[in-house]
């Protein structure tokens, strides 16, 4: 127990970066109208892509072959995530675009 | 300069592209949320992702090692970007909601395997001075415990929006859930007080949580109901939004920890709006078995009434006031674009069409709006149902295609219905209602919905494309 309490005091930085962030997601959306409900959950789905920079960090510190083999699985995942997420949003916003 | 202090410039080069990366994430999702700067939002946000990638590559260093292995990595990035690239292109508008949750999982497995990756390497002398109950292993375990149920999650909601997994809805299920979930976190409690020397001792555990948290995963969606699939989404996307940014505390990487967590709370906000847009609380979609129910006399509801097509065109064409109620059907008949065609025809004629959307229509929040979009359905023609109710008693006709829960009068006038307290768009108070529909089957949510057996109600059986095809020629004959 205690060792976690030292630990929330040696990243008393993040967790209040986390807390600001917390506010900062909820204060950002939630004036969001309907219809942007489906590209902004889209959109979204790609920004949480950045677990890829983990993924990278994974590999290029992995050394057996095994963590290589998931370094690499995971680098292709986060990367399906990022491209897909983005490239899918941007797909959906071209449509509301033509029209106007 | 020595080689030091360009490893210095380097790390500073990188702290502040993470810097830059969060604002432009933060920038990003604010620009998503209005019509006018989505697109560019969205471009905002892909330009962040790209620098921080970039400057990992480049600059990022643990213990004073930069990054190994760099012809694999960018050899996976490559790969994950064709294949990404290539599945977002080319996948039809309508499977948008299941490719969404597709691409989630895989951010989910991604944290996933970093956690299992990083276990071992806890480093002995944190587990020397603070043994394994300390933040570190409390990060890569609900990484690990996160990323995966997500994963599983949505592979599930994949499968189920895609249409080969269906529903399971076994009474006892919330017990079980509670019971896995209980499991685990005496799986975690337990490895974060052993006392061992290195953390790859207790490698066999993580395996055992890895397995659990997939069966989890898989039964935590396995009972949802189509209607609350878009519920479900957002709230695995938000799982995987605190996953990433587990991985964020674990490597102190505050790009990560920004883009997780703002993922994470946006994710829980939309996840809550869209539960209000049902009048139900997110805890009773997560464990209320859903379905069945409804009204018990379903035998006794009385006969339906169908109309021709040509009735239909002429009762149509002689309206002044038009009111169509675009659902899920229309979705899967890919019947969009025949169904502008028509309300352009009508248009013609003099006659007035409206698209009544309900929040939660189809199989995500917007569906219809991504949809109706594509078909070049101008943002005027398009109303929201508390728009639209007041209006409906002056409307001669209202025609569902392909929706049944969002019109079900049940969630008025039935309290022990699931939907009961739901807002729906009032069909009934419509002069006419044209129902188009597959079959008699129930919708998603399989409740009875007695607006199919109202008196002013016609059935128009069949594929919503080509029924609206042929309603189109009848139109265009007249």
């Amino acid at each position: 127990m205690e060792s976690i309490l030292q630990f929330l005091l040696e990243n008393k930085g993040a967790i209040f970066m986390v807390i600001l962030s917390i506010f900062l997601g909820i204060e950002v959306i939630s004036h969001v109208p309907a219809i942007l409900h489906t590209p902004l959950m889209s959109g979204a789905n790609a920004i949480h892509g950045v677990v890829i920079i983990g993924a990278i960090i994974v590999m290029g510190h992995a050394e057996t072959t095994g963590a290589m083999i998931l370094g690499f699985l995971a680098v292709v995942l986060g990367t399906l995530n990022v491209v897909g997420g983005f490239v899918v949003t941007d797909r959906m916003l071209e449509m509301f675009k033509k029209k106007k | 300069m020595n080689e030091l202090s360009l490893f210095s410039v380097g790390i500073s080069i990188l702290e502040i592209t993470y810097i830059i990366a969060s604002v432009l994430f933060i920038l990003g999702l604010k620009m998503l949320s209005h019509p006018l700067t989505a697109r560019r939002g969205n471009i905002y946000a892909a330009i962040g992702m790209i620098m921080a990638i970039v400057a990992t590559i480049l600059f990022h260093q643990k213990e004073g090692k930069p990054i190994g292995n760099i012809g694999l990595i960018i050899g996976a990035i490559v790969v994950g970007t064709i294949i990404g690239w290539v599945i977002a292109k080319r996948v039809r508008m309508t499977a948008m909601p299941q490719l969404v949750s597709f691409f989630n999982g895989m951010g989910g497995a991604a944290a996933a395997l970093i956690s299992m990756m990083e276990f071992p390497h806890v480093s002995p002398e944190l587990i020397a001075e603070s043994g394994m109950s300390n933040g570190h292993v409390l990060a890569i375990l609900l990484g690990l415990v996160i990323g995966t149920v997500s994963w599983a999650g949505s592979m599930i909601a994949f499968g189920k929006l895609d249409g080969w997994i269906g529903d399971l809805r076994v009474k006892a299920m919330k017990f079980v859930n509670l019971t896995i979930l209980a499991v685990i976190v005496v799986l975690v409690a337990y490895i974060m007080t052993r006392d061992v020397q290195a953390a790859s001792e207790l490698t066999t555990f993580i395996y055992i949580i890895f397995a659990i948290a997939v069966v989890y995963g898989v039964l935590f969606v396995m009972p949802i109901g189509g209607a609350d699939m878009p519920v479900v989404i957002s709230l695995l996307n938000s799982f995987t939004g605190v996953a990433a940014a587990m991985g964020g505390f674990l490597y102190n990487n505050q790009a990560m920890l920004t883009g997780g967590i703002l993922v994470g709370s946006a994710g829980t906000i939309l996840t809550v709006l869209m539960c209000r847009a049902m009048n139900r609380s997110l805890l009773n979609v997560i464990v209320g078995v859903f379905g069945g129910g409804g009204k018990a006399n379903t035998e006794e509801a009385g006969t339906v009434k169908e109309i021709t097509v040509s009735d239909a065109a002429v009762l149509l064409s002689y309206s002044k006031k038009v009111v169509i109620v675009p659902g899920y059907g229309l979705a899967v008949a890919q019947a969009q674009h025949i169904c502008h065609e028509l309300d352009k025809l009508l248009e013609e004629k003099g006659v007035e069409v409206k698209y009544a959307i309900h929040p939660v229509a189809g199989r995500m929040p917007g569906h219809m709006n991504v949809l109706l979009a594509e078909a070049d359905v101008p943002y005027e023609q398009l109303v929201e149902s508390d728009e639209v109710n007041p209006d409906l008693p002056n409307t001669d006709v209202l025609v569902v295609i392909g929706a049944n829960d969002v019109v079900n009068p049940a969630a008025e006038d039935d309290p022990s219905s699931p939907i009961y307290g739901m807002p729906i768009i009032k069909a009934r108070d419509a002069r006419n209602i044209i129902v188009m529909k597959r079959g008699m089957g129930k919708g998603y949510a399989a409740i009875e919905n007695m607006l199919f057996f109202n008196s002013k109600t016609r059935m128009l059986f069949g594929d919503a494309k080509g029924t609206l095809q042929n309603l189109v020629n009848e139109v265009k004959a007249l």
